[in-house]
């Protein structure tokens, strides 16, 4: 016998604890909602996991967990970052993401229609990225518990044959290249913060970067020593766990960091970085001299590494010091950022 | 950016570098104070020590509002807003400050106390009318800069006759900080001063007359970029040189003689001297602080909830009090970089990025090592 069960009101609705409960509103929740959304054959066909061929390579996994606040900001929500930033450390290993898990914790009283937006721009970053979300979880919590929707991820991909990318390669005289202009994810999301209101037009750079990656795997081979994202904690972080990780010091050229103006303005006002501020479109590369202009090249080549450098080099340093020349023309460490500068920043 | 790039140009940078060089003469040596933060970063972030001959040494003074307060203030604070009543708005610099034994406001805040971070005092007014049945208390910290904003934000509290509202007042006094460090027990070599630069678009340049006139050393107020600084150490050098003492300045495009005599006026009103104060680093300073004067005793917070006072002696193994006279330097400390760092700060050097140590260790420490390299 077949029920007669209202449609979900996705204009004016919110999330109840029901929808958490195993029951019926929360089947509707998953297939009206989230299958709508993430579109694919194996959500499709509803079973609690799903099957797929494994590669006969190498595969990468991940995890990820995103909390930031607010969930929606210039460039991007929590929907689309959580795939981009998943797809984005599958990617660093220079592999080919293939497969997400998305959970979520949802507050009691969070609106359907915002969790329609979120749910719609996974899908869509998702598609993009030429992934698919295959597996997923909901959960409600009671009002305060949680604060609108927490979302974990996990990721699988393949690499390529005799890819192997670890900060262990690099070795002195290896060069620096990052893709873009730092600070531009972290800038845009504190200038929606409740009590620091201010008008930019910076939007973050949230994106998928496997795309650039594949291009710079294509160009440069094996000279690609290793890759990272600078996201929380910024350039200054990444350069600072490479370094202890290779063993060695870096020399950063100040000069040739992009930065965009409205960015170094507002993180003057603010007293930040932009070194120490989170990205969530950009990477870093350090590539062997040999083949570090052809790996420019085809950064440059790219939507997404249209404006990529060459901001530094490897060098023998048993301090393993991130050392920058200044624009102004003196030296200075470039260090972790100590404490924190911005909670649920992702 | 405008206003900013002119001011941090590399072609004059190194026009003035060899000014300095130039000018410096190399039969002596020149050891100028930077008494704000503010200077003590832009030397830092920017590798200014780079940039001046060996004969020519940078000071880092103690003016740095988060470095000097002491850990017993903190404990206070801590105290205070540990009341289920109370919220406590802070500036977010002030969040690690450490109190007595390990304790900070972040992790009061992490056990339950109401600390909100907020950027301008007036988040602070903005808090105590959302929430009327809770006392909102701001803790008001800095030198002369910071004091016309609060004072700002009480006439605000007044005109919106809040009853859930009241200040902590920990405003101190650049000046009587500087006579501290000249008329220390321990002589102290210190050839001139780079004068303050917000501090002084708010008093002027008059309040710095003594220490050219009476203990004759040079005075050059000036910016926070770093040509500004580079200019300074300049005219610094140029006053010694012809053995001149005398208060000069370079940060004329926002500092004028007289000051801000609306804000002085205005701090006047709401403001009184405090007979002594403690700084982290410097001790007991008579005449260094201030608090509310007792027609706005309704909005002292340390009246209102009868704060105890708190002292806390100083780590005694902490150099701060020599480093910051100029006496040693951050790796003359044996806590430097071992107990002491950023995430674990022992000393008011350590405590913001605008403290000598923290300083020196963010963006400086290679020089440790070169140097060591090079003997």
């Amino acid at each position: 016998m077949s029920m007669h069960q209202r449609r979900l009101d996705l204009k004016n609705g919110c999330v109840d604890l029901s929808h958490g409960a195993g029951g019926r509103a929360m089947a509707q929740l998953i297939a009206g909602l989230f299958h709508e959304a993430f579109g694919n054959e194996w959500l499709a066909r509803g079973n609690d996991q799903s099957a797929f061929d494994v590669a006969t390579g190498r595969m990468v996994m991940t995890t990820d967990g995103y909390v930031v606040s607010p969930l929606f900001f210039p460039g991007g929500n929590i929907g689309s970052l959580a795939v981009h930033g998943t797809v984005n450390d599958i990617a660093m290993a220079g592999a080919r993401p293939l497969y997400l898990s998305a959970s979520f914790i949802i507050e009691e009283g969070f609106r359907f229609s915002d969790l329609k937006r979120i749910a719609d721009s996974m899908g869509e970053a998702a598609r993009e990225a030429g992934v698919a979300i295959i597996t997923g979880d909901t959960k409600v919590v009671e009002r305060g518990k949680a604060d609108g929707v927490f979302i974990s991820t996990a990721g699988v991909g393949v690499l390529p044959d005799g890819l192997d990318l670890s900060a262990d390669k690099a070795r002195p005289g290896d060069r620096v290249l990052l893709s873009g202009s730092l600070g531009d994810h972290g800038v845009a999301i504190m200038s929606k913060r409740q009590n620091l209101t201010f008008d930019t037009e910076i939007v973050s750079d949230s994106a998928a970067l496997p795309g650039l990656v594949a291009a710079m795997v294509a160009a440069g081979g094996q000279g690609l020593r290793l890759m990272r994202d600078p996201t929380r904690g910024g350039l200054a972080a990444t350069m600072n766990e490479i370094a202890q990780q290779s063993n060695l010091g870096f020399r950063l050229q100040e000069d040739a960091i992009p930065v965009k103006p409205a960015v170094a303005a507002a993180c003057e006002l603010l007293g930040l970085d932009p070194l120490h501020v989170a990205n969530e479109g950009k990477l870093v590369a350090v590539v062997a001299p040999e083949q570090a202009d052809t790996v420019l090249a085809a950064m440059k080549a790219h939507p997404l590494g249209r404006d990529a450098a060459q901001i530094g080099e490897a060098v023998a340093d048993d301090h393993r010091f991130v050392q920058m020349a200044t624009s102004f023309g003196g030296g200075r460490i470039v260090d972790w950022l100590s404490g924190e500068q911005l909670p649920r920043i992702c | 950016m405008k206003y900013a790039d002119e001011f941090r140009d590399k072609e004059l940078a190194t026009g003035l570098a060899r000014a300095i060089r130039a000018k410096a003469d190399p039969s002596r040596a020149y050891r100028f104070m930077e008494f704000c933060g503010g200077h003590t970063h832009a030397i830092a972030r920017y590798g200014l020590e780079d940039m001046l001959p060996d004969n020519v040494r940078m000071i880092h003074g103690p003016g740095c509002p988060v470095c000097v307060l002491p850990a017993g203030r903190i404990d206070m604070a801590i105290a205070l807003a540990e009341r289920p009543d109370i919220i406590l708005c802070v500036y977010g610099d002030l969040m690690r400050v450490p109190g007595s034994r390990g304790s900070s406001l972040l992790k009061a805040k992490a056990r339950g106390a109401d600390i909100r971070m907020v950027y301008s005092t007036l988040d602070a007014i903005a808090l105590a009318e959302q929430n009327p049945s809770r006392e909102v208390v701001f803790f008001a910290i800095g030198f002369e800069t910071t004091t016309p904003p609060t004072a700002v934000m009480i006439r605000a509290a007044e005109k919106k006759s809040l009853t859930n509202f009241s200040v902590f007042c920990n405003h101190v006094l650049t000046p009587p900080a500087m006579r501290a460090i000249l008329d220390s027990d321990t002589p102290i070599e210190i050839d001139g001063f780079v004068g303050p630069a917000h501090v002084s678009t708010v008093i002027g340049t008059e309040p710095y007359a003594p220490f050219a006139r009476d203990d004759r050393k040079p005075v050059v107020i000036a910016g926070f970029e770093p040509l500004d600084m580079m200019q300074a150490i300049l005219m610094l050098i140029e006053q010694v040189n012809d053995g001149r003492h005398e208060v000069e300045n370079q940060y004329r495009r926002a500092v004028a003689g007289g000051g801000n005599q609306r804000a002085i006026k205005e701090v006047a009103a709401l403001f009184e001297l405090r007979d002594q104060f403690e700084w982290r680093g410097l001790g007991s300073i008579p005449a260094s602080a201030l608090k509310l004067r007792s027609a706005f005793a309704h909005l002292d917070a340390e009246l209102r909830f009868a704060m105890a006072e708190r002292v806390v002696a100083d780590n005694p193994a902490c150099e701060c009090p020599a480093i910051l006279r100029g006496l040693k330097k951050p790796v003359d400390c044996k806590l430097f970089g071992t107990a002491c760092t950023p995430e674990t700060p022992v000393g008011s050097c350590m405590v913001s990025s605008e403290g000598a140590c923290a300083a020196h260790w963010t963006y400086g420490r290679f020089r440790d090592h070169q140097r060591r390299l090079a003997s």
